[in-house]
């Protein structure tokens, strides 16, 4: 058999693997999401289909499949039905450079368990992409599109201003959570992601220590851009009914909520992989066991984003957008900076001091945070700056 | 044909179609949509053409924020819930566009484009081959030889930033 | 491998485009789209030729990078220049925004 063929096998296995992975993950997701809530509401959650409600994720979207899918007459038809795809698309494509382990050596052939990952056998040697995650920033950039699109295309005025809504916020929060990573690529020195995770376990220690600011502002940005509670705006159920998916029904409605999840999976992979050590342990492990302690580390992240949710009321607009472009982005910005400097003047251990700096930086800016949310954003809105909105007529429904 | 011409042939054609679309098409938002293609295409031909930082950058700034800005600046100057947001052309202005958009690209074909295609000792045949470090090499060239660009560039972005907010800021009466 | 021409002839085609929607567009956004259009045609040109010649030092890709930046700027200033205009005007066809001051 010729090693090309040899080659696209393996690549077609790791990606059923782990496409299925985050397939199995979504419907876990969503019943883990319903049971946690439950709980934290003192409520019982599912438990009528399957053992413990194990099926309802199931259930549901058999129920959503089976049902009509209907088309408004005034939407613009064409745009409507682009608008699902153009938010799954991305956010399913991004699953393709996250390394789930390191690299397997099977006989004369090794690869990284990693969609476009490091391929080396005989007579064919294929290297990682360079650019990892840029491609994951370039593709969660594209996702504002399904927002937008299907917002502005159903031809309805809450769909439109969720669409608006959440192309602003999604904007706004990319920048601080691109450069909120920067720090931890500094300090790795390469834009591959399987590069970021041995650089931890060469240092010895999770970037989470030493970049810990970087850590909070990515998990809080990432949180925004993929529309979680408390950043839920777009769909704001008591302002805006659904928010841009107000009018979709049926399978597109299940894309758009499948799309979610997804992305809310690779939020927390990226974030595993650069704050937590990704695939590797602390001692030199079994590298088939190193997906096991990748989805631990996932679900770890999935649970923190969903006990949110549970715990925090939503943010006001003009709240998001100030802690978005006042306080993540400066602090990001800012910490960026630190980085730089400690990496230029203590080239010999630099992952000593940048430790320690992190560390007291991260308390620092915890307190900074606390206080600048306590006191800054939760003032009313000066007089000048407030709006009375008159009731119109086409609020009322006639 | 190889694969490479096949797959240059694609990206090419997926290109150019969606770039006619945006100049001709009267709903303006549907321009914008394929606007999006035509700055897909374009980063699928740098791919070929061995630069995936560039291609990565193209989807990062041309497509997630550049058109999200122009999507943002169409809904915003037109009715909002005008599903069918129409803008004129103007018909006369394409009977004198049409030929000299031609006589420009067959002009451009003679003098610029020939010449290539003889001259052998400045052009090779295919593009160099990627070499793991072209990011370094990027990085190495913005910051040494073109280090002064670079910092001015920033400049700019600094000055469009206070600029687009103090243009677009609403005047309080 | 196609060689360099291909991409010069796309590079021509996507200008003339561009300058195509300039000469017949009236709205001042799609005039914006169009000189994006022309932008990215001069930026496959200079990587075109930077991954072509055979002193290959990238000079071509950092200037497309400089384009892209410049780009990013213009789309900026432009569209606040076209909200403002059309807040002021109410519309915003570039042919009949022709008073100098309001």
């Amino acid at each position: 058999m010729p090693e090309i063929l040899v080659f696209l096998l393996i690549k077609l296995i790791l990606v059923i693997v782990i496409f299925a992975l985050w397939m199995t993950m979504v419907p876990l997701l969503i019943w883990l999401e319903r049971k946690v809530i439950a709980d934290i509401q003192v409520r019982l959650g599912p438990n009528r289909v399957g053992p413990f409600g194990l099926l309802q994720p199931i259930a549901d979207a058999i129920k959503l499949i089976m049902k009509e899918d209907i088309t408004p007459a005034l939407v613009d038809k064409w745009v409507y039905g682009l608008a699902p795809a153009m938010l799954m698309v991305p956010a399913f494509l991004a699953i393709a450079v996250i390394p789930i382990g390191g690299v397997v050596t099977i006989g004369e052939r090794s690869f990284a368990l990693q969609i476009m990952g490091l391929y080396r056998g005989p007579g064919l040697f294929v290297p990682e992409l360079d650019a990892g995650i840029l491609l994951v920033l370039a593709l969660s950039s594209l996702g504002v599109y399904g927002v937008v699109l299907s917002g502005w295309s159903s031809a309805n005025k809450y769909s439109l201003l969720g669409g608006m809504r959440s192309s602003a916020q999604m904007l706004s929060y990319e920048l601080p959570l691109g450069v909120a990573l920067v720090g931890p690529l500094l300090l790795a020195g390469t834009l591959r992601l399987n590069g970021v995770v041995e650089a931890q376990a060469d240092y010895g220690i999770w970037f989470i220590v030493p970049q810990l600011v970087a850590f909070a502002i990515f998990l809080m940005s990432g949180t925004a851009e993929i529309n979680r509670s408390p950043f839920d705006l777009p769909e704001a159920e008591q302002e805006l009914i659904g928010g841009y998916h107000t009018e979709y029904s049926s399978f597109r409605f299940a894309m758009f909520f499948m799309a979610e999840y997804v992305n809310m999976v690779t939020i927390s992979a990226v974030a595993a992989t650069f704050f937590l050590g990704g695939y590797r342990l602390f001692f030199n492990d079994i590298v088939w066991l190193q997906p096991v302690w990748f989805v631990l580390k996932l679900m770890a992240f999935l649970y923190l984003f969903i006990w949110v949710r549970g715990t925090l009321p939503r943010v006001r607009y003009d709240q998001l957008m100030k802690l978005g472009w006042k306080v993540f982005l400066p602090v990001a910005l800012g910490n960026l900076l630190v980085t730089g400097l400690v990496i230029a003047f203590s080239p010999a251990n630099t992952i000593l001091v940048m430790s320690i700096v992190g560390a007291l930086l991260g308390i620092a800016t915890f307190f900074g945070l606390s206080y600048a949310i306590v006191y800054g954003l939760r003032r009313r809105r000066p007089e000048s700056e407030r709006r009375v909105v008159e009731p119109t007529r086409a609020g009322v429904s006639e | 044909m190889t694969l490479h011409q096949i797959a240059f042939a694609a990206v090419a054609a997926v290109t150019l179609i969606s770039a006619v679309f945006v100049v001709i098409l009267p709903n303006i938002l549907r321009a914008a949509l394929f606007l999006v293609f035509t700055f897909l295409g374009v980063a699928g031909l740098y791919v070929l053409l061995n630069a995936e930082f560039l291609a990565a950058m193209q989807v990062l700034i041309y497509i997630g924020a550049i058109t999200v800005l122009i999507m943002f600046g169409i809904v915003l100057t037109q009715q909002l819930m005008g599903a069918r947001i129409r803008q004129a052309t103007q018909v006369r202005m394409v009977v004198i566009a049409l030929p000299v958009v031609l006589i420009a690209f067959a002009g451009l074909a003679k003098t610029f484009i020939r010449p290539f295609a003889s001259a052998g000792e400045h052009v090779a045949a295919a593009p160099a081959p990627v070499d793991a470090g072209t990011l370094h090499q990027l990085a190495r060239m913005l910051l040494q030889p073109y280090v002064l660009p670079f910092e001015l560039a920033s400049l700019i972005l600094l000055a469009a930033l206070v600029g687009a907010i103090v243009i677009a800021k609403e005047e309080k009466d | 491998m196609p060689p360099v021409t291909w991409y010069l002839y796309v590079s021509a085609a996507l200008f003339c485009i561009g300058l195509f929607g300039m000469m017949t567009r009236r709205n001042a956004i799609a005039l914006l789209m169009s000189i994006e259009l022309m932008l990215n045609a001069a930026n496959i040109n200079l990587v075109a030729f930077s991954g072509y010649l055979t002193e290959h030092t990238l000079v071509g890709q950092v200037f497309a990078l400089f384009v892209i930046t410049i780009a990013a700027a213009e789309a900026a200033v432009g569209l606040a220049i076209v909200i403002n205009v059309y807040r002021t005007v109410q519309h915003i066809n570039a042919d009949e925004i022709n008073i100098m001051k309001w």
